[in-house]
């Protein structure tokens, strides 16, 4: 039989408890090599569709806050296109990455991303999907990093015909992934593990 | 961010992680990892367009020193201590393809395996001349390279006696957000990967092996820096074959 020859993915480790170093190293005091960190910045005077803060905390298994995490999102611009050479529908928003990175605060554990409201964009099959932004979490116990999504909670009909929401089993769980929201600000907890365990992703 | 040149970008959405060959979320041997574990079932999702895209970084945003983390903290004339390497290697995916363009990240304790980090409380010493970051961005062929001093192995306290092997930490962008990986590389010979309980979460010995990084004798530079190869692998995608072809099209 002829051989497939595929690789084998380099296997994930945990980012540990000092990934500040590498991802953000001026938030941990390491300063004059990089100008900036990368992902602080989101949007710029230009960028086009509605000013949204997305903040939050996440939780362990037993409540605590994790203040040594790094949270990454990824979305798409205000008309729902993404900033990536793999898309094809057209240009997006040159004024937006599209790509945030933030970690969180060692005293309160929140993070905080200043970014727009992403338009909605399509499934496979065609149908919408509601607006959503991607979440890639890493941390000190977290052996490969966990994905999820957040969607925004006055999209209540487009989330009731959501292709990803849809498939949730147990329909209690669909709030994990849903921000509240006050006035521009979307509050998103994430918690790894219990009872308000957020639905994660094998994407 | 920007196109990367003469390449056409892929569509495809990718392979399906094999999470035996990746460590389970649950790990009690380290100890972390007992709360921060979802208990429940991932929920699986064959990439959409909001996974098979990604970020991708230009080649303008890397300084000149981002990759020689000997100078890039040093103050000017001085350089780190410690045993002088390069390191470099290939970023490819699960079909032997180059990955361009991809943006790899790199931190490290310095040469006695004291981390400058505010947490850190080990009492080896801080070098005065080393911070411990770095990063390039693969060329066409998916090579990167950087210079940098061997970090020493540390104490952490999980168990009583456990040592962190040497170890530099890797975050890799492909060109898609499911690509998002970050990894640890270790050294050929090193017997402390094979005590360590974090290298202990990967189930599969092959799999493990995968993260240890041999001698390159031959990229050696002679009366200056030893050299280790470390490729890494991300997920591959899907030609686009068939997809996204709706029923009686």
């Amino acid at each position: 039989m002829q051989q497939l020859g595929y690789l084998k993915e380099t296997p994930s480790q945990t980012a540990g408890p000092y990934v500040h170093i590498g991802l953000t190293p001026n938030f941990c005091d390491i300063t004059g090599v990089y100008d900036s960190d990368l992902g602080a910045e989101m949007v710029n005077d230009k960028t086009l569709g509605e000013r949204i803060t997305v903040t939050g905390r996440i939780f362990d298994g037993a409540g605590a806050l994790v203040r040594d995490a790094v949270v990454e999102i990824w979305q798409a611009d205000s008309a729902g296109l993404y900033n990536s050479p793999s898309e094809m529908r057209g240009a997006a928003d040159p004024n937006f990455t599209g790509w945030g990175r933030c970690p969180t605060r060692a005293e309160d554990g929140v993070y905080s991303f200043e970014t727009v409201k992403p338009g909605s964009v399509p499934f496979k099959d065609g149908r919408k999907q509601a607006p959503h932004i991607t979440f890639w979490i890493v941390a000190r116990g977290i052996n490969i990093g966990l994905h999820t999504r957040m969607y925004f909670p006055e999209e209540a009909e487009a989330n009731a015909n959501d292709p990803l929401l849809l498939r949730i089993e147990h329909r209690e769980r669909v709030a994990t992934m849903i921000a509240s929201r006050d006035g521009a600000t979307c509050h998103f907890d994430i918690h790894l593990q219990g009872p308000k365990e957020t639905v994660f992703l094998d994407i | 961010m920007s196109e990367r040149p003469n390449s056409k970008p892929e569509t495809g959405a990718f392979f399906g992680r094999d999470r035996a060959w990746h460590a389970p979320a649950f790990t009690p041997g380290y100890k972390t990892s007992v709360l921060r574990a979802p208990q429940r079932a991932l929920l699986s999702l064959d990439g959409t367009i909001s996974e098979t895209t990604g970020p991708v970084f230009g080649h303008s945003m890397i300084g000149e020193l981002d990759n020689d983390l000997i100078l890039n903290y040093a103050r000017p004339g001085e350089s780190a201590i410690g045993e002088r390497i390069i390191v470099h290697g290939r970023v490819l995916d699960e079909r032997a393809k180059p990955v361009a363009g991809a943006l790899v990240e790199f931190w490290q304790a310095n040469a006695g395996g004291r981390y400058r980090h505010k947490k850190e409380t080990y009492l080896a010493a801080i070098d005065p001349n080393f911070g411990g970051c770095g990063r390039a961005i693969t060329d066409e062929e998916g090579r990167y390279h950087f210079r940098t001093v061997r970090p020493g192995a540390y104490p952490w306290p999980n168990g009583v006696n456990d040592w962190r092997p040497a170890h530099i930490h890797f975050s890799i962008f492909g060109h898609g957000f499911a690509q998002r990986l970050i990894t640890q590389m270790y050294f050929e010979g090193d017997p402390m990967i094979w005590k360590c309980p974090i290298v202990g979460t990967i189930p599969d010995k092959a799999a493990i092996e995968q993260l240890i990084a041999p001698l390159d004798w031959g990229n050696t530079i002679p009366m200056d820096s030893r050299a280790y190869k470390f490729d890494i692998v991300l997920r591959g995608r899907r030609s686009t074959m068939f997809e996204n072809r709706l029923e009686g099209n």
